[in-house]
């Protein structure tokens, strides 16, 4: 019978596929246990910024933010080393976390609520207290962002640096016309080709940029007005409180050991010592790990590898590094800045 | 028919399995369904998704206000005006684009495409050679080029470069005067309609007067003619405004008069540049489908060259060029989203920092593909028109 079967047919094929689209895909597993059994950490960071996240020739990356992820797989998988490193565009960064092609995404992003209430992520915490600033050619004899009136600016769109321009503008006045461009290298480059008479990124970019890209650096001054404010912090998925716990508190840590005198190089001796909030850190107390999923010693192997955050700022940004950057904002609570860990108990 | 002089068959409705009208039916049926379900379980699943992580989703963020600037725009915009009008801004920017760039494209390509049929040897190897070298040159490489050329070889801004009096040329972009809007120029308007209306009443004449007696009169340049000399009209009529906008130069910039920036130059000229490539070739097919007699049929019946190209060559081989011709005007409007790489502010650009911003993605992606679409097929209905007027028409 033809008509039969063919109805028999429509009906199972309309069925299948109807159970097919009631049927959610489940939800991804949590990312601790999923990171464990793939046996590494997948970051996302920026395509090159030197000071927060640059691979070198031989592919290892370092960085201020590099730093976070290698201090992260050394708590959780306890080797610095077991990170799978993605580079991501300013477009990019916001998808491949929400769609879980990364677990945690330290990109130098700014923390704004626009991202953390619609995006479906979670910042975990600032790393770096950052501010939009303008770079000039030195020969231009500018020497404030006020007189900026009615020139080319060069941006790289996907920032939040396109809104705070335009605040600004109207604040002042000034008429500032952006050249946006997709990638970072176009607008960099259009602006040492001089298509702009001005660049403007955070602070801490700029001085990156003036040292990596420009063939003088010293040609190039940046104004002293900072225009925003930029709190860079990583960010994970929304609705893995576990993972955003540990990613917390793993920053939390790096901030507390620097504050509590522990260093890369005195970790181990630390290890005997007698005060109790040293002694929580390093888990010779009181078990925190447990608390968090992790085991007792996870702080210490994340101050092991790659040192407090004193020392990381130093390492990648600070006075003696290439950047030459302050440490300003950026200093420990009790030494004139607003870097507070919560404590550690 | 066969059955006789019965003027409609009877009409029998078989509802068997048997019928094939009844199985095409339910095959129709079925594939469009399977279609429906599959559209509807994608956007369930997405929405779902994006609602279980606590990603927002919808358009609502368009009556928003936008928050950032745009660097051109053809029309007025301000940070303050919403997103849909930025978007505007981009969608104007991208058509800006592609209407000047299919035309220097059209031109260049017909007069390139003509040249390699051409008997000089130096003019034919000149074309053969642009065509050649621009046809198999990545776009995206080429307008990187010429973005780099222009912004290597111009001088900075506060040395900009005054070739005339009120013109200014250097890495900001070409400024030049405008003329400032004067209510007379409504008349100028006016005067050019009025003009547009008399040359075709005067081409119609024309064409009469050589139906009635064989006398051919010249059409294109009395018509340009009388298209002028009413433009001027209305001019003179309006009391002749000149009032000028000349662009200034100051230390930093130049401010006033009407600006092309090295963007948009090297957009339009790279996917003009590009795209003439292929309409070259696509004219030179097209003349050459036109066999050799029709060209020897039309000599001997006395017509001059310009009178065969117009009345013998043309009219075949544009039946041979339109329809590729209407695939290259839509990859050169598609292509124009290549902007993003050279900093030009169009559909595209917009809708990455929008994107950014307010982080719908979904929604700007369906934006920028809506947009595409009907952009296309407009373009591609114009020139669907067009060839159906050029059609041979079958009596």
């Amino acid at each position: 019978m033809h008509q039969e079967s063919a109805v028999k047919w429509i009906a199972s094929a309309a069925a299948v596929l109807l159970t097919a689209a009631t049927s959610l895909p489940a939800h991804a597993g949590k990312t601790l246990e999923t990171m464990k059994q793939r046996g590494a950490l997948v970051c996302g960071v920026n395509v090159g910024l030197a000071g927060f996240s640059a691979a070198d020739s031989q592919g290892n990356w370092t960085g201020l933010d590099a730093d976070v992820c290698k201090a992260l797989a050394a708590a959780v998988l306890g080797d610095a080393a077991k990170v799978k490193w993605v580079p991501l565009t300013a477009q990019a960064r916001f998808t491949a976390l929400q769609s879980g092609e990364v677990d945690i995404l330290a990109r130098n992003t700014t923390w704004t609520l626009t991202r953390d209430a619609s995006l479906g992520l979670d910042f975990v915490g600032v790393t770096y207290y950052d501010g939009q600033g303008f770079m000039v050619p030195k020969k231009t004899k500018i020497t404030s962002a006020k007189s900026l009136k009615g020139i080319d600016v060069c941006v790289q769109s996907g920032t939040t640096t396109e809104k705070n321009l335009n605040d600004y503008n109207k604040a002042n006045d000034l008429r500032m016309k952006p050249v946006v461009f997709e990638a970072v290298e176009a607008s960099v480059k259009a602006f040492f080709s001089g298509r702009c008479q001005a660049y403007t990124t955070d602070a801490s970019g700029l001085a990156s940029i003036r040292n990596k890209e420009a063939t003088n650096p010293d040609d190039y001054v940046i104004l002293p007005e900072l225009i925003s404010k930029e709190p860079l912090a990583p960010a994970v998925r929304r609705g893995d409180d576990e993972w955003f716990a540990i990613a917390k508190w793993v920053i939390f840590a790096l901030i507390e050991a620097e504050e509590y005198g522990i260093t890369q190089a005195n970790v181990d001796k630390m290890k005997t010592s007698t005060d109790p909030v040293v002694q929580r850190i390093l888990g010779t107390g009181e078990d925190t790990g447990k608390l968090l999923g992790l085991d007792k010693d996870w702080a210490f192997r994340a101050i092991k590898a790659v040192g407090n955050y004193g020392e990381i700022f130093e390492r990648n940004v600070g006075p003696t590094s290439a950047l030459k950057l302050p440490r300003g904002l950026n200093n420990l609570w009790n030494k004139g800045g607003i870097m507070y860990a919560p404590p550690i108990r | 028919m066969v059955d006789g002089p019965s003027p409609k068959p009877p009409k029998r409705r078989s509802w068997s399995w048997r019928s094939r009208a009844f199985r095409g039916v339910v095959y129709q049926v079925l594939a469009v369904s399977v279609i429906a379900l599959v559209a509807w379980f994608l956007t369930s699943n997405t929405l779902t998704n994006l609602r279980v992580r606590g990603i927002q989703s919808g358009f609502d963020f368009l009556s928003q206000p936008a928050g950032f600037g745009i660097g051109e725009s053809v029309i007025e915009f301000d940070s303050s005006n919403p997103y849909w009008k930025a978007f505007l801004v981009g969608l104007t920017n991208t058509i800006r684009v592609a209407i000047i760039g299919i035309v220097i494209a059209t031109v260049l390509g017909t007069a390139i495409g003509i040249g390699r049929l051409s008997r000089n040897f130096l003019l034919r190897g000149v074309c053969t050679a642009y065509v050649e070298l621009f046809r198999n040159i990545p776009v995206l490489l080429q307008l990187l080029m010429w973005y780099l050329l222009l912004n290597e070889f111009l001088p900075p801004v506060f040395e900009a470069l005054n070739p005339a009096p009120g013109m200014y040329l250097s890495k900001g972009g070409f400024a030049f005067p405008v003329p400032v809007w004067a209510p007379g120029f409504g008349l100028m308007l006016a005067g050019a309609i009025a003009g547009v209306v008399l040359a075709y009443l005067y081409r119609r004449w024309a064409h009469a007067q050589f139906a009635l007696t064989g006398h051919a009169r010249p059409t294109f340049w009395p018509a340009l003619a009388i298209i002028v000399v009413c433009i001027a009209a209305g001019w003179f009529a309006a009391g002749t405004p000149t009032a000028l906008d000349m662009p200034q130069k100051t230390e930093f910039n130049v401010t006033g008069g009407g600006t092309v920036t090295p963007e948009f130059l090297a957009l339009t000229l790279g996917l003009a540049i590009y795209t003439a490539a292929f309409i070259a070739e696509i004219v030179r097919s097209g003349i050459q489908a036109v066999p050799w007699g029709q060209i020897e049929a039309a000599s001997s019946l006395g017509l001059t060259r310009n009178r065969q190209l117009k009345l013998v060559l043309l009219p075949q081989a544009l039946r041979v060029i339109i329809p590729p011709l209407t695939n290259q005007y839509l990859n050169l409007t598609k292509n124009s989203s290549l902007a993003v790489a050279i900093g030009y502010p169009d559909l595209v650009s917009i809708s990455n920092t929008t994107l950014n911003q307010t982080g719908r993605a979904v929604e700007c992606i369906t934006i920028i593909m809506a947009v595409y679409l009907t952009l296309s097929l407009s373009t591609a209905a114009l020139m669907n028109w067009y060839n159906a007027r050029a059609a041979i028409k079958e009596r």
